[in-house]
């Protein structure tokens, strides 16, 4: 897997480096002063820039790297069997360890059908006093406590709307102090005085994708301000201790021997694919100061968003969502497994960009956040693939009469009227095993 | 218990190919058995005391350690005993979580003490079909050693005894103010050697240079 993973980020690396040759354009530089006074300028209304960005492209999009994990094969392992217990109709063929419904059931007890959950039991035409205050209440005191394992342990419920951004930002451990306002104005400052790359495939990331979308386009200038920011926070190359990638390393001024002009481009070692921006869109809604949303996001991305395109073998990896994902509907709907084999679409092409991006801009924002509430709760992304799972379970009988690709495509494409936490209780507790 | 410090060195032994164990008469209809055995033994004659025995797993699912002990000066011929008996390494033989991870046995979870060792025999075990082959690799044996006793204290110190008589000079202070107020001095330049901050400064230009053109593919 370190192998793999090296590769995909040479490959990734080439990508990058023949398009700064092809376009002319420098990986870096330092702007002149002139363009550093009108980037202060126009700070806060950085959407209003048009550049041409026609020339560029995302570096890599979420299909190139599916191809990569499906392209992934331990030397060590026997497929030659045509008939096994283990089931090669699926386009993962990593052995990795992954939890089946029962172990599940147990590890995400508190989402079971007879305990209250927001989502469900905060419902309308429910009565509020039959879960939803005392819930609220609670939520009022873990934060009055500011207690962060207890919020942790709260959240596995859902957070109600007017405490999540407390919440979330108890269990993240992240502060707004003087210190992390001055940190943020440092790498603001960074941004004014280089001119990245990076900063150009940012730019036309956002107006690809959140600039787009009906939720998230008022944030446009937010996902800047974030986005730009976090490219030059040299705080996210810690948590590259526990992640299998490593971050491209290059030379300032040519000087390719020397040790000294040693620099990780881009500075926080995170290369922004297509779709990147929309880790951060989902925050925009509960965090308007520019340095707290900042905070909550890199602390997102180093606990959980960077496992979603990097290959590794951790539970919460990519590559093991995936594997989870085909299991779960190879094990509960075989039929439908077939079926979709059968007509050229494999399930896995069809959900693969929605648990790349934790189904940010798929599902309506209202349903994402308490979907997002119960990864910090359970501090695992494995609800992810168990929501993939519980859609094509849930459209299954639709998908059983499609004959293409297209068509099964254009059943999934609209998930936005999804009810989640729904989907994943009867998914996880009311199927027969 | 001693631990293994890190300039002891492993035991010279021979690491025997391994052997995989077939079923079937023929060896060209031999059918996989998923058992292997790996000798791992001493040169001739010489018999060692074994601390620790470590090695990298490539696939084995369980490994039993076997210890063929020859006890010096006795007559009767070395004998076999199992120290420790399906060790597993794999938690789920068909998955790949520990096949790649590094162990180490040490002589407290053998239930037989591994003194005057002769050879060491290792029984993998790879149940799952999934893979295609399975062993063990850098087995290393480290030596017991016995702790260094403790350090008497010289006998002359010990048999030092307060004097609780001593007249107190009059123009000298109390030393009992002095040495309190010497600790807290003391204590204050520890908080200021511990508080020193870690943090980086966050730059990531060299000398306000950032202009980078090409990244290093190496």
């Amino acid at each position: 897997m370190r192998k793999a993973q090296a590769s995909w980020e040479k490959r990734v690396l080439k990508s990058l480096n023949s398009m700064s040759s092809e376009l002319g354009v420098p990986l870096a530089r330092m702007r002149p002063a002139a363009e550093q006074k009108e980037i202060t300028n126009k700070w806060n209304e950085m959407g209003t820039d048009e550049p041409d960005l026609s020339r560029f492209r995302p570096v890599y999009a979420p299909k190139d790297f599916l191809e990569v994990l499906i392209s992934l094969q331990n030397p060590n392992y026997d497929s030659s069997e045509a008939v096994s217990s283990r089931s090669h109709w699926g386009l993962i063929h990593s052995p990795l360890n992954v939890r089946d419904i029962p172990q599940l059931r147990r590890s995400f007890s508190e989402l079971n059908l007879t305990t209250g959950q927001l989502g469900i039991d905060d419902h309308a035409h429910i009565h509020p006093d039959l879960f939803e205050s005392d819930y609220v209440q609670i939520g009022k005191k873990v934060v009055e406590d500011q207690d962060s394992a207890a919020a942790q342990q709260y959240s596995r419920r859902g957070c109600p709307t007017g405490l999540r951004a407390d919440l979330w930002a108890l269990i993240l451990n992240s502060t707004n102090q003087p210190q992390d306002v001055m940190h943020y104005e440092q790498l603001k400052a960074g941004v004014i005085q280089h001119d990245l790359l990076v900063d150009k495939l940012i730019y036309k990331d956002v107006k690809l994708t959140a600039s787009n979308d009906d939720y998230y386009f008022v944030f446009e200038d937010f996902l800047y301000q974030v986005l730009l920011c976090f490219s030059r926070d040299t705080a996210v190359l810690e948590h590259f201790k526990y992640n299998s990638a490593t971050p491209p390393k290059a030379y300032v001024q040519g000087k390719v021997d020397d040790e000294e002009c040693a620099v990780v481009y881009p500075p926080n070692g995170v290369i922004p694919f297509h779709g990147f921006s929309m880790y951060v869109a989902p925050l925009c809604y509960l965090y308007n100061e520019p340095s707290k949303l900042y905070s909550v996001f890199r602390e997102m991305y180093i606990r959980f968003f960077f496992r979603l395109h990097s290959i590794s073998s951790s539970p919460s990896g990519i590559v093991s969502l995936c594997l989870q994902f085909e299991r779960l509907i190879q094990t509960h709907l075989p039929q439908l497994f077939y079926h979709l084999r059968q007509i050229g679409a494999q399930p896995l092409r069809i959900a693969f960009k929605w648990m790349v991006r934790a189904f940010s801009g798929y599902l309506s924002t209202d349903q994402l956040l308490l979907l997002w509430d119960r990864i910090l709760g359970y501090d695992s992304l494995e609800i992810v693939a168990v929501l993939a799972a519980a859609v094509f379970a849930f459209r299954a009988e639709n998908l059983m009469e499609v004959t293409s690709l297209a068509s099964a495509e254009a059943v999934l494409a609209d998930l936005s009227t999804l009810k989640v936490i729904p989907l994943i209780q009867i998914f996880l507790f009311a199927t027969a095993i | 218990m001693s631990g293994r410090c890190d300039q002891q060195r492993a035991l010279t032994c021979t690491v025997k190919p391994a052997l995989y164990l077939n079923m079937g008469e023929r060896p060209c209809d031999a059918a996989q058995s998923g058992v292997c055995v790996v000798d791992v033994t001493l040169p001739f004659g010489k018999t060692a005391d074994i601390e620790e025995i470590t090695f990298q797993n490539d696939y084995t699912a369980s490994v039993t350690v076997r210890l063929l002990r020859r006890r010096p000066g006795h007559e009767a011929p070395a004998q076999w005993c199992t120290a420790l008996r399906d060790l597993s390494l794999m938690d789920n033989p068909h998955s790949e979580g520990g096949s790649q991870d590094y162990y180490s046995i040490h002589r407290s979870q053998m239930r037989a003490e591994p003194d005057d060792v002769a050879s060491v025999r290792l029984i993998l075990k790879q149940p799952s079909s999934a893979w295609l082959s399975f062993s063990l690799k850098n087995i290393e044996m480290f030596p017991h050693t016995e702790p260094e006793p403790e350090k008497e204290v010289c006998d002359w110190l010990s048999d030092l005894t307060l004097d609780d008589h001593l007249t107190q000079p009059q123009d000298v202070p109390d030393p009992h103010t002095v040495s309190s107020s010497l600790q807290q001095m003391w204590a204050l330049t520890e908080v200021m050697q511990s508080d020193q901050t870690t943090a980086s400064v966050g730059r990531f230009d060299v000398d306000g240079c950032y202009d980078v053109d090409l990244i290093s593919l190496t």
